[in-house]
């Protein structure tokens, strides 16, 4: 299999973490009204799961093999 | 003050310079140089995406539903992953297929069904109407609330103003205008809009800016940071409710999942995003970079939704502001004009970029798949014969912009003041998302048909219609709202917010519910029990194995008919203009190494196919088709031969793998015929160093006994005791020469292989014993000390008697010559490997250097090598015995440091495989 094939599952495998992070449960586990450095949890864990995965992303794209 | 004129010079100021950047772009494409060939031109041009919808409608969304507004914006991120494989795969058939639209697309997989892309382009229209209503709405409001700065007056509470002093109607006029000049000065075969995507690229970078400045200015400027919003915000138990927001009223998961689903949907298959993803990339390698920087670009501009939302709301308590306008109140608010009015712009520049690109690819779509297709078959209209069509393209082009743009507006003034922003949005992202199923489906599944994709997007449309769009108008009056409650007739079943009784879902939940259903469902059903067409077979195969074509001929085989020419040349000039048709023939020449016009172009299935390719750039796949037919002598292809040339294809295939195969083995072959001649070639060397180094080593023991023989013969008078001396040395040269012809015929005989070899078994205890006793006599006279460490129990083993005790022999012979006499020590030892009996003889000589290890077992090869060398063997018993234990199965080999004695080991094996063979 060469590397294109093998970026592409990563991708996909990338895309279905984000679709369980962005779904009930794991919005449930984080949907507490606490606070987290000064912002609402909720808000804290969303952007960080998303800023998480762009960089993710961003490395399996642009990994040289 | 911020004066109404001020705002509109800015407003047409910000638009001109737009429009230098298109009309730059597009020079330098003209040039050659193109400007929008960069990944970053690229990614910032998906930025489209955001439109008013995102500027001012998603602080309106977070302040009704906290982070309610994200899924809109996560669904990219989480569909832009898959981009590797799906876009790149649309991008490529589009490519080949010179797709100009999303209805093309779809149509032409479909074999090129007209009717197809007329429904796929009334759905997009009629679909996408709310959502350009809604940016006129956002410029609009935008426009108005900014006029009457210093106060802030929501719009809703001004008096209705007829239309020609409505700034909506004066913003879509505009918008426009400015589209036409945009998108369609000329005609273009390949359909692309560089300048246009160069301003498109550059507004996102404006709105991004724009917002992110205002996000600053609210977070840092009226507040002290994050912290500092929230902490003031969660006093307030309303606002404490948004912080954790997810069981709430609109925030159940279900709806949320929808959401995301739909917005990962309609960032391929809104049509302005199909435009600037796939038909106007000009690289596939773009992608690349797009799929990590454009959901970079959503978190970006998503950062300060919350900050805002919230701080609008402490700001502006009580509802008194729309939370959709809080982007551009709160600077008013706060007496800040310059941020006010760059706000003002970076909502005009997400309003401005949605409506150019999808106004575009809708007037192409209503063009190349509704109007022509209709227009080409009223035979009365004689279209097809008449002379130049350019003309007639741009003007059905330019109604289509103005029509979208006014329906847009119509739509803005009955129904757009019952909803707010995102709503309508929502609306056309579930119009677009009944794309889904019959282009993805149409990609990957070949067995896709017409007939399915015609029953699923007409039914998706239809439970679209009655469950989002119809309920709108009801809420806007124009239907009596009791329908909505109590359904059609009083039939509580067909309620259109909950069809068949499914209720307490979100309106957009219960809507694509239903709608994915159908739609999803009857292409499945249909497809699996309608037969397909030829045409629609081989475009199937065309675009589901478009990674397994080569080329753009692949769609030439599947065409049979006679033109002429000047027929098609004709034909393009109509549509192109005489030079565009010019340029396509000298293209097409050039090609194939011949001259045009000077070489006659014969019209063969492969020209007419470029031909009509080269025309489907301009005019769409399904009018294309049609063009092309009037004027060539098509003789339709039956299923039956479009099947068979598909066969004959995978045959072709299959022969081409075997044929590879074929080839791999036959390089094996030859590279292990190249080994065997270099082997021959060095056996031939080693023949002759074999024979001159016979010689030589003959001819030394020879010559010592014809000098001393000749001594003897010529001098009588040499005493008795020299006489002995010499007749010892003769008698040892004489033994030594014997010594080595039997070597040297045993060499050959072992190496022709007609050795005989007597196989027995013995016991390899016994015969070291024996071949011990054979040399005793050695290590006396040399007074070198013999030790044997020999196990009690070892079991027996097939060989041959006389050869294995020669090996060993040679073994102790060699290891007594290297000892020093008196010191010496040899210890020979025996055990047991596994399968394999070893043997060991441990001299504690001189050693042998590490070169020499390596040469020691080769013919006529001695350790330390030298003419001084007082060492003489015949250099070849340790090859011998080599030969031998390989014979035998076994492996010889010595281990040694100089200095320090050296071990010579061989083994044998106790069962040997093939034995009997290799006695014979």
């Amino acid at each position: 299999m060469d590397t294109f094939e093998i970026k592409g599952q990563r991708l996909v495998a990338l895309s279905m973490l984000g679709c369980l992070l962005f779904n009930y449960p794991f919005l449930a586990l984080f949907n507490d009204p606490g606070i987290l450095f000064g912002i609402p949890v909720l808000y804290v864990y969303i952007f960080a799961a998303w800023g998480l995965l762009i960089l993710l992303i961003a490395m399996v794209v642009e990994a040289r093999e | 003050m911020l004066k109404g004129w001020l705002i509109v010079v800015t407003s047409f100021a910000y638009l001109g310079l737009l429009f230098a950047i298109a009309y730059h772009a597009d020079r330098r494409a003209e040039a050659g140089r193109s400007v929008i060939a960069s990944p970053y031109i690229y990614s910032l041009s998906l930025g489209v995406y955001a439109t008013a919808w995102t500027f001012y409608g998603s602080v309106g969304r977070a302040a009704s539903d906290g982070v309610g507004f994200l899924p809109i914006y996560l669904g990219p991120t989480l569909m832009i992953a898959l981009w590797w494989i799906v876009i790149r795969k649309i991008i490529r058939i589009s490519r080949q297929n010179r797709i100009t639209s999303l209805a093309d697309f779809i149509a032409s997989r479909y074999g090129k069904s007209a009717l197809l892309g007329g429904l796929v382009t009334i759905i997009a229209v009629v679909g996408i109407i709310p959502y350009i209503s809604l940016q006129l709405k956002a410029v609009s409001t935008s426009f108005t609330i900014l006029l009457q700065y210093p106060e802030i007056i929501m719009p809703a509470k001004l008096a209705a103003v007829p239309v020609l002093q409505d700034t909506a109607f004066w913003v879509a006029l505009i918008l426009a205008a400015f589209t036409i000049v945009f998108g369609t000065r000329h005609l273009d075969a390949s359909e692309h809009h560089q300048g246009m995507v160069a301003a498109i690229a550059f507004e996102s970078l404006v709105k991004l800016l724009a917002f992110l400045a205002v996000g600053i200015f609210v977070t840092f400027g009226i507040y002290n940071g994050f912290a500092d919003v929230f902490a003031r915000a969660a006093v307030e138990p309303t606002l404490r409710a948004l912080m954790s927001p997810l069981d709430g009223v609109a925030g159940s998961y279900a709806s949320w999942g929808w959401l995301t689903v739909l917005s990962m949907l309609a960032i391929m298959f809104l049509p302005r995003q199909f435009q600037v993803a796939v038909i106007e990339n000009v690289d596939e390698k773009h992608l690349n970079k797009a799929i990590w920087l454009f959901p970079l670009y959503m978190l970006a501009i998503n950062i300060f939704v919350l900050p805002i939302a919230f701080g609008g709301m402490l700001r502006f308590p009580g509802g008194s502001v729309d939370a959709d306008t809080f982007v551009l109140t709160l600077p008013m608010a706060e007496k800040h004009e310059l941020l006010a009015l760059l706000v003002f712009i970076g909502g005009l520049s997400a309003a401005t970029g949605m409506v150019i690109v999808e106004t575009i690819a809708l007037s192409t779509m209503v063009c190349n798949d509704l109007v022509m297709p209709v227009l080409l078959r009223l035979r009365r209209l004689r279209l097809t014969e008449r002379e130049d069509l350019t003309g007639l393209l741009l003007t059905i082009r330019r109604s289509a912009i103005w029509s979208v743009l006014l329906l847009g507006y119509m739509y803005f003034r009955l129904a757009g003041e019952a909803y707010a922003l995102v709503s309508i949005g929502l609306i056309s992202f579930a119009a677009v998302a009944q794309f889904a199923p019959v282009v993805l489906g149409g990609i990957f599944w070949r067995g896709g048909t017409r007939s399915g994709a015609l029953a699923g997007l007409s039914l998706g449309f239809l439970v679209w219609f009655y469950t989002l769009l119809l309920p709108a108008f009801a809420r806007s009056g124009w239907l009596p709202i009791g329908w909505l409650e109590h359904g059609p007739f009083g039939y509580e079943l067909l309620r259109p917010l909950a069809l068949f009784g499914l209720a307490g879902l979100d309106q957009i939940t219960h809507a694509m519910l239903w709608s994915m259903i159908a739609n999803a469902g009857a292409y499945v059903a249909v497809s699996l029990w309608a037969s397909p067409s030829a045409e629609e077979h081989r475009q199937a195969s065309l675009f589901v194995d478009v990674f397994k074509r080569a080329g753009e001929a692949g769609g030439a085989r599947f065409w049979r008919g006679t033109a002429a020419a000047p027929d098609l040349h004709g034909l393009l000039s109509r549509f192109l203009g005489e030079s565009g048709a010019d340029a396509i023939f000298r293209d097409y020449a050039r090609a194939r190494g011949l001259r045009w016009p000077d070489d006659n172009l014969v019209a063969d299935a492969g020209f007419v196919h470029y031909v009509e390719t080269k025309l489907a750039g301009a005019i769409g796949a399904s009018s294309s088709r049609i063009m092309v037919a009037s004027v060539v002598k098509e003789e339709a292809l039956t299923i039956d031969e479009v099947r068979q040339i598909v066969d004959e294809a995978s045959q072709v295939v299959a022969y081409s793998h075997q044929l590879e195969q074929k080839s791999i083995e036959l390089e094996a072959a030859t590279a292990e015929l190249r080994a065997a001649n270099l082997r021959l070639q060095e056996l031939d060397r080693l023949k002759d160093d074999f024979v001159s180094t016979v010689s030589h080593e003959l001819r030394t023991p020879l010559t010592s006994i014809r000098s001393f023989s000749e001594i003897l013969r010529e001098d009588p008078d040499v005493d008795l005791e020299q006489r002995k001396k010499f007749l010892d040395i003769i008698t040892k040269e004489t033994e030594r020469l014997t010594r080595l012809i039997n070597q040297i015929l045993d060499l050959s005989k072992l190496e022709s292989g007609t050795t005989e070899w007597r196989e027995t078994s013995l016991d390899l205890k016994e015969v070291i014993e024996s071949t011990i006793t054979a040399t005793s006599q050695l290590f006396k006279d040399k007074d070198v000390r013999l030790q044997a460490e020999l196990p009690g129990q070892l079991p027996r083993l097939v060989g041959d008697l006389d050869r294995i005790t020669q090996v060993i022999f040679n073994l102790l012979s060699n290891a007594v010559k290297f000892c020093e006499a008196g010191k010496g020590e040899v210890v020979v030892s025996l055990a047991r490997e596994g399968n394999f009996l070893r043997v060991d003889v441990t001299d504690n000589g001189p050693g042998i250097s590490l070169q020499d290890q390596t040469i020691i077992f080769d013919k006529f090869r001695q350790a330390g090598e030298s003419p001084s060398s007082k060492q003489r063997g015949t250099g070849l018993g340790l090859h011998i015995s080599g030969r031998i234990v390989e014979h035998l199965g076994g492996r010889i080999w010595v281990r040694s440091r100089p200095g320090a004695g050296a071990t010579f080991s061989f083994t044998l094996p106790l069962v040997r495989k093939g034995a009997h063979a290799r006695a014979a």
